[in-house]
């Protein structure tokens, strides 16, 4: 049930690239992924592509498909038209360094910016108790697979390098909810932190993040506006205004 | 090149970022030592992220009566006692501590009713004894130990000023040569994927933990990482590899549709209540229960159904059989025209839970199947059948330090290494084990350093590991190394695949000396810049390494037993049991010799009953009842 499809894909560097159009077959039930490798094997042995699991779970084969930031290999190629060219570029919001590979190093620097998990001081290995209630609401979170799509089609920094610096984006907000959430970690002002220090009141909550979350984590819903909205509460709640002013009287 | 080359010194390298390589790495770190870790990909993207089903430990959250020994006595049945003794020891007894350390650095495990970690059933284990994350554990696990790195590396932030004085990644870098001066570790030779440019570590201890080997076979459930690095590497620098031919097929990959042939479906939908059926509806592992396991496993659906309820009093299903017979019935329902339509059998799990438990306790396995196979499993059964998951053989190494035996400043853990598992893995025992002896490998990583000095790596090693990485450039016209690759897929599918007979070894053992002669001529099209075909042609010469060893270990072995079927050698034979089988390399080929497997001690030996023991073991063995 082989058929030819189109597939224009860009190929380059940091310096030029465009757009190439090539004709590859693609089988019964394949993806996009798939489709790339026959082109990789058999009609450009140098193409860059980067890929781990083939199966959804390690979030490396994020790439623009038609436009919309995707997981190649989530990517169903009979769910283009037969007459479809299907069009593959690179992640927009990060440097390209070859082909359809980018250079995310952006994530990793911002993951080490955010304060790690903080169990209680007396907290014993084997100890810790927890409801199955409580550890969900960061489970959903920690579901990520760090595709790093919801980065990519954020507008805060999609087309303004400039707030990269200010912004840790939507995989590093749920990771603060994840551990503001988490039943035992002890540190304190973690939503004040990622108001202040890592961007969040940037977030207009367009929602964007969590419409190309493959995980489907809800990540506006129930990271981000519960953050923001605690953050409210705490920088700007009259009672706590008045009693610091009272407080820094005190001091005076 | 020389001139302009990259050099790092570190004390400790760590080649591998999956589980095993991240908790060696944080134990290194944290006795006092400079390390740098190689990721082939992505930090956090490696392997181990597609284990499902959960880490084995004893906890006995779930089952009170579990403990370490019983857990070793499972591990060792389920290697059919062909695994090292000690190394089963240590894993039983360590894992429970190694998975409330996870959970110190911030894992979030799924909770029993006291808030406690959950444990769940799992094929060969006693007891529920899986500590799980829905079937995303292998996620969880080394996101814990990525985030655990970083924690560490914001400790020398605050302490030296600097993220990475300390600890440092290394991503999307590979090692083409492990380099040793006077006989011991030096450092290691290698490339940035993502330029092609070469670098030099220097380092008097290197930790290898580069996991499996499935990209040597066809159908398979491992990734494109899985190229045996760390096994051929290992060969190269004169270390020795144990039992290579036992595989693991791990019966449940998916079959249909071709593009996601072979990946897997975890063994936690079996765990979970899922049966097995042939294209007759009939539920056949009722006929595949072996004598060695008649008294331990359900021989009626009735009983087998009441398990899930009281397992106090009940048999388990025939469907939580250890992988390898799991595998094997599989493949012969198929072979004898009872199979699916797309060569697999069925898995059903949509009988027995509701649609809204599957999606909870199963939610990947549903989106995979939805998302890739158009199949609801909670509405209807999966096509599943064998697929290549994991080779129980690899790099020989001691029990207590993980060091490689032979190459002084060598050490291996996770899959890479061999012996813990025998001839058979439990599901569940990898996580275990990456975590157990990842830590020992950086314990013994780290007392060698202490107790030795650094070799600078000699300018003629180099240079030599330098010629090596260029030669594929200099050709014009040579072989392509991805059609190398799946001619050499084609061969071991074939001939060394789940039921293998002499002739056929044979005929493999020449043909993958064919492949490797013309691989030696492999050319490469384009630049230097990330550029996966220069990759491959040196992830081939791993693969062919690799492959050579299993298929000399497997005509050597005139038996069956766990990952390895003789169609002409059906029975297990106790006389077999007391060999491993070392592979070693002369800088030209592999060969293989047979060397005395450990004996127990008495007092491992005394856990076991003598009539069981007597299924596995001579009658000599029995009647000196342990080692002392």
């Amino acid at each position: 049930m082989a058929r030819k499809i189109n597939l224009r894909i860009w190929r380059g560097d940091s310096t030029n690239g465009g757009l190439q159009d090539v004709q590859v077959e693609a089988n019964e039930g394949e993806v996009v992924l798939d489709v790339i490798h026959r082109v990789q094997a058999t009609q450009m042995g140098d193409l860059a592509v980067r890929w781990n699991c083939k199966a959804g779970k390690c979030g490396s084969c994020s790439m623009e498909i038609n436009g919309k930031p995707r997981l190649a290999c989530m990517t169903q190629v009979a769910a283009y038209g037969e007459d479809e060219t299907i069009t593959v570029t690179p992640l927009r919001a990060f440097p390209v360094i070859k082909d359809l590979v980018t250079d995310v190093s952006f994530n990793y620097q911002k993951a080490m910016e955010i304060p790690a998990y903080a169990p209680p001081a007396d907290l014993k290995p084997g100890e810790a108790r927890m409801e199955q209630v409580d550890v969900e609401r960061s489970q959903e979170f920690r579901k990520c697979i760090e595709c790093f799509l919801c980065q990519n089609t954020c507008h805060v920094i999609r087309d303004h390098e400039e707030n990269k610096k200010s912004f840790a984006g939507p995989r590093f907000f749920i990771r603060i909810a994840e551990l503001d959430m988490h039943p035992l970690d002890i540190l304190k002002n973690r939503k004040r932190t990622a108001q202040e220090e890592h961007g969040l009141g940037m977030c207009n909550i367009t929602k964007c993040c969590t419409e190309v979350c493959p995980e489907h984590i809800k990540i506006t819903d129930n990271a981000i506006i519960p953050m923001k909205e605690r953050v409210v509460d705490i920088k700007y709640d009259p009672a706590r205004m008045f009693s610091g002013l009272l407080k820094r009287e005190k001091r005076n | 090149m020389t001139n302009a080359l990259e050099r790092h010194k570190y004390d400790v390298l760590v080649i591998g970022a999956g589980g095993a390589g991240l908790r060696a790495a944080v134990e290194a770190r944290e006795s006092g030592l400079r390390v740098a870790i190689i990721c082939k990909s992505l930090f956090g993207k490696a392997h181990t992220v597609m284990a499902e089903g959960g880490a084995a430990a004893s906890m006995g959250n779930a089952n009170s009566n579990d403990n370490w020994k019983v857990h070793f006595r499972d591990t060792m049945r389920g290697g059919k006692f062909l695994n090292h003794f000690r190394m089963a020891e240590l894993h039983a007894k360590e894992s429970p501590d190694r998975i409330w350390e996870l959970e110190m650095w911030g894992a979030l495990f799924d909770r029993t009713k006291e808030g406690k970690i959950s444990q769940r059933n799992f094929g060969g284990h006693e007891y529920p004894r899986l500590a799980h994350v829905g079937d995303r554990t292998g996620l969880e696990l080394i996101r814990t130990m990525q985030q655990k790195i970083v924690a560490l590396q914001q400790a020398d932030k605050r302490e030296h000023g600097d993220y990475e004085s300390h600890i440092k990644v290394f991503a999307e870098l590979t090692i083409t040569e492990i380099l040793k001066e006077n006989g011991k570790i030096a450092g290691a030779y290698g490339y940035w994927r993502e330029s092609g440019s070469e670098v030099l570590f220097e380092a008097p201890a290197v930790i290898i933990a580069t996991g499996g080997v499935g990209k040597t076979f066809k159908i398979t459930s491992n990734s494109w990482e899985g190229t045996g690095d760390g096994h051929a590497l290992a060969l190269k620098a004169g270390a020795n590899l144990v039992d290579m031919e036992f595989l693991q097929f791990h019966p449940t990959g998916m079959v249909w549709p071709p593009s996601v042939r072979g990946i897997l479906v975890t063994e936690s939908v079996r765990g979970e209540g899922g049966i097995l059926t042939n294209n007759k509806g009939e539920r056949f592992m009722f006929k595949y229960i072996p004598d060695v396991f008649k008294d331990k496993y359900a021989d009626n659906e009735a009983e087998a159904d009441r398990w899930y309820e009281d397992q106090d009093n009940n048999r388990r299903p025939p469907e939580l059989l250890p992988r390898d017979e799991v595998a094997r019935a599989i493949n012969s329902e198929v072979k004898a025209g009872r199979g699916t339509e797309h060569g697999g059998v069925f898995l059903d799990v949509s009988k027995r839970l509701s649609a809204e438990v599957i999606k909870k306790r199963l939610p990947s396995m549903w989106h995979q199947f939805y998302e890739l196979a158009g199949v609801d499993i909670t509405k209807e059964p999966m096509e599943v059948g064998p697929t290549c998951h994991y080779v129980m053989g690899g790099v020989e190494v001691e029990p207590d330090t993980a060091a490689a035996v032979g190459v002084p400043g060598l050490f291996a853990a996770g899959e890479v290494a061999g012996g813990m598992h025998g001839s058979n893995r439990l599901g569940g025992n990898s996580l275990s084990d990456l975590l157990v002896f990842g830590r020992r490998a950086g314990m013994g990583a780290a007392a060698y350093v202490k107790q030795t000095t650094a070799t600078p790596v000699s300018d003629a090693n180099v240079a030599a590991a330098a010629a090596r990485i260029e030669a594929p450039f200099a050709r014009s016209g040579g072989e392509n190394s991805y059609s190398l690759h799946a001619e050499l897929q084609e061969v071991t599918h074939n001939l060394v695949g789940i039921i293998r007979t002499g002739a056929e070894l044979k005929d493999a053992i020449e043909k993958i000396a064919e492949i490797r002669k013309r691989s030696a001529n492999v050319a490469v099209a384009g630049g230097r810049k990330f550029n996966p075909g220069f990759h491959l042609a040196f992830d081939l010469d791993n693969m062919l390494l690799v492959a050579e060893s299993t298929a000399k270990s497997a005509i050597g072995r005139e038996e069956s037993r766990g990952g390895h079927t003789r169609d002409d050698f059906p029975g297990m034979d106790s006389g077999w049991r007391q060999y491993n089988h070392i592979s070693s390399f002369d800088g030209t080929q592999v060969s293989v010799r047979k060397q005395a497997l450990p004996f127990m001690p008495k007092d491992l030996f005394d856990l076991f009953e003598v009539d069981e023991l007597k299924k596995y073991m001579t009658p000599e063995e029995i009647a000196k009842g342990g080692s002392n």
